[in-house]
């Protein structure tokens, strides 16, 4: 195959999974979230089990007028959204699924860096859209945003230079080809801090502060109606399908699984996903909010502590077997 | 840092290719490399020039990003992806978290000039010239060799740092740690001269 065909039909294939992913995640949020709570849910769009109701609701959201605030920052305020999802579309690139090259968007030397430093730039549009909206409540979110990434964004990396310690290299590639199944019981804390911080960094439940809907009002979306709304809850779940895909290949070890044929290996790290990001939305319904000062202490006297530790016993233990 | 790491990894690998290039035909990567540039000086420009507070902000971050991707087409793909993280993911992010915490305005700010334009002008074309003088004088006319193995890549970066210039980046540790604390120390007395004068002891939030 030639070169230009190869990276058009990658590409092309990591955006139908950019747009597809995000959605099947969102309607199993809302079945899952029902069923939790002794409702149905959706059941009339598209016939079996409301599968369209997405759709719809997409439909809906480009049918809504576009406004912008007369007292906003207008460029920021319509920039913002793209800041906020497009990232989240770089890092899918970079996310193997399977072994060898040709079940991963893009080969990349430093992998792990470019994928917290891409998913950090996200953050970047909540920020600008809290400041542009010129709305006290979006103000808040954006305020409580920065600093609810300030304080997880340390944990995660920890965590991530754990895992990168015990395989020798920073290419996420590189990273699922060294893991051993004894990998689990050791990183075992590092994964759980880094799906805990990635949550935070996404804003899910038990760590939507910055978007509490019952108290500001979906913070720094406040004002934002719309296709560009629905782009900022695209982004959300797109960092669900980023997040999880990441923890997968970091911690569980990605297309290695107990049993399964050579080529399977894809399966497996769906299947891993599909499980963590089941996990995402089981928290949304079990767990109440934390306040500011919860999430605060959270991480500082906790999870950074705890990565603090994994990287020591992750380095004595590879001195051990060296 | 960046630079010495560059400068020994350029050294091992490219010496041989400068005679194959000139000025008067540049590549594409070398023609990307100049357009990066004036752009990314451009948004410097602008992000010293502005009178918008977080327009400056974002300028930076538009700044640094071109960086980021100067470093890539240098090869140094380790370093353009810290650069990332490091500035556009934290330092601006916490500029932005400053500029809301002062609630800047929606709009030009008419005092945000300090007056010392022209002693920020000296001393940014003095650091620029130095910069210039070290960097030209260091490199000359070595060229990537951009067929061959990745001159920038994590591990060629990771083995200059560590075997050839592990003096100066323990230095520059030191004085992060010497910086960090005094941070500390700094916020403890704020809180201890806050808190002195028989006032209420702090209460949880509820």
């Amino acid at each position: 195959m030639n070169d230009a065909l190869d990276v058009t039909l990658r590409l092309l294939i990591v955006f139908v999974v950019f747009l597809t992913f995000p959605l099947i995640i969102g309607q199993t949020e809302h079945k899952v979230m029902a069923h939790m709570q002794g409702r149905l849910g959706p059941m009339y769009a598209g016939g079996f089990h409301g599968w369209a109701q997405l759709v719809a609701d997409g439909v809906k959201f480009a049918q809504k007028e576009d406004v912008v605030p007369a007292g906003a920052d207008r460029r920021i305020f319509q920039l913002a959204p793209a800041v906020a999802l497009l990232p989240y579309l770089l890092v899918l690139l970079a996310i193997p699924i399977g072994p060898g090259e040709g079940a991963v968007g893009e080969v990349i030397d430093a992998g792990i860096f470019f994928v917290l430093a891409v998913m950090g730039v996200g953050v970047l549009g909540s920020l600008m859209a809290g400041w542009a909206s010129a709305n006290k409540f979006s103000l808040l979110g954006g305020l409580r945003t920065a600093a609810q990434l300030l304080a997880y964004e340390l944990p995660m990396l920890l965590t991530a230079a754990s895992v990168a310690m015990a395989a020798g290299t920073v290419s996420l590639p590189g990273i699922v080809d060294a893991f051993e199944w004894w990998w689990l019981p050791w990183q075992i804390v590092g994964a759980i801090v880094f799906f805990v911080a990635g949550l935070a960094e996404l804003q899910r439940p038990p760590f939507d502060m910055p978007v509490a809907d019952s108290e500001i009002i979906f913070g720094a979306y406040t004002e934002y109606t719309g296709l560009r709304f629905a782009l900022f809850l695209l982004a959300e779940y797109a960092g669900i399908v980023v997040l999880c895909g990441l923890t997968t290949v970091l911690f569980l070890g990605g297309w290695h699984g107990p049993w399964g044929a050579e080529g399977l290996g894809w399966v497996w790290t769906l299947l891993k996903t599909a499980v963590l990001a089941f996990i995402v939305i089981w928290l949304r319904v079990t767990y109440p909010r934390l306040r500011e000062d919860q999430l605060q202490k959270l991480s500082w006297t906790l999870l950074v502590p705890l990565s603090l530790a994994q990287i020591a016993l992750t380095g004595v233990v590879k001195v051990v077997i060296q | 840092m960046t630079l010495a790491a560059a400068a020994a990894t350029a050294h091992a690998t490219t010496t041989s290719a400068a005679e194959a290039h000139g000025f008067l035909s540049p590549t594409g990567v070398e023609i990307a490399f100049l357009l990066v540039g004036l752009v990314t000086f451009g948004a410097a420009l602008v992000t010293v020039t502005t009178r918008q507070l977080v327009h400056a902000a974002l300028w930076l971050v538009v700044t640094l990003g071109g960086l980021a991707i100067e470093y890539l087409l240098l090869t140094a793909e380790f370093i353009a992806w810290v650069q990332v993280l490091i500035y556009v993911g934290s330092v601006v992010v916490l500029l932005l978290f400053g500029l809301m915490l002062t609630k800047a305005p929606i709009g030009r700010s008419p005092d945000a000039d300090s007056g010392n334009r022209w002693a920020a002008l000296t001393v940014a074309v003095a650091a620029a010239a130095t910069l210039i003088w070290v960097v030209v004088d260091a490199f000359r006319t070595t060229w990537i060799d951009l067929d061959g193995p990745a001159a920038g890549s994590t591990k060629a970066t990771g083995e200059s740092l560590f075997q050839n210039w592990v003096l100066p980046f323990e230095g520059l540790s030191v004085l992060l740690l010497a910086a960090l604390v005094g941070a500390i120390v700094l916020s403890r007395q704020a809180k201890a001269t806050a808190t002195e004068p028989g006032a209420p002891s702090e209460r949880e939030p509820r």
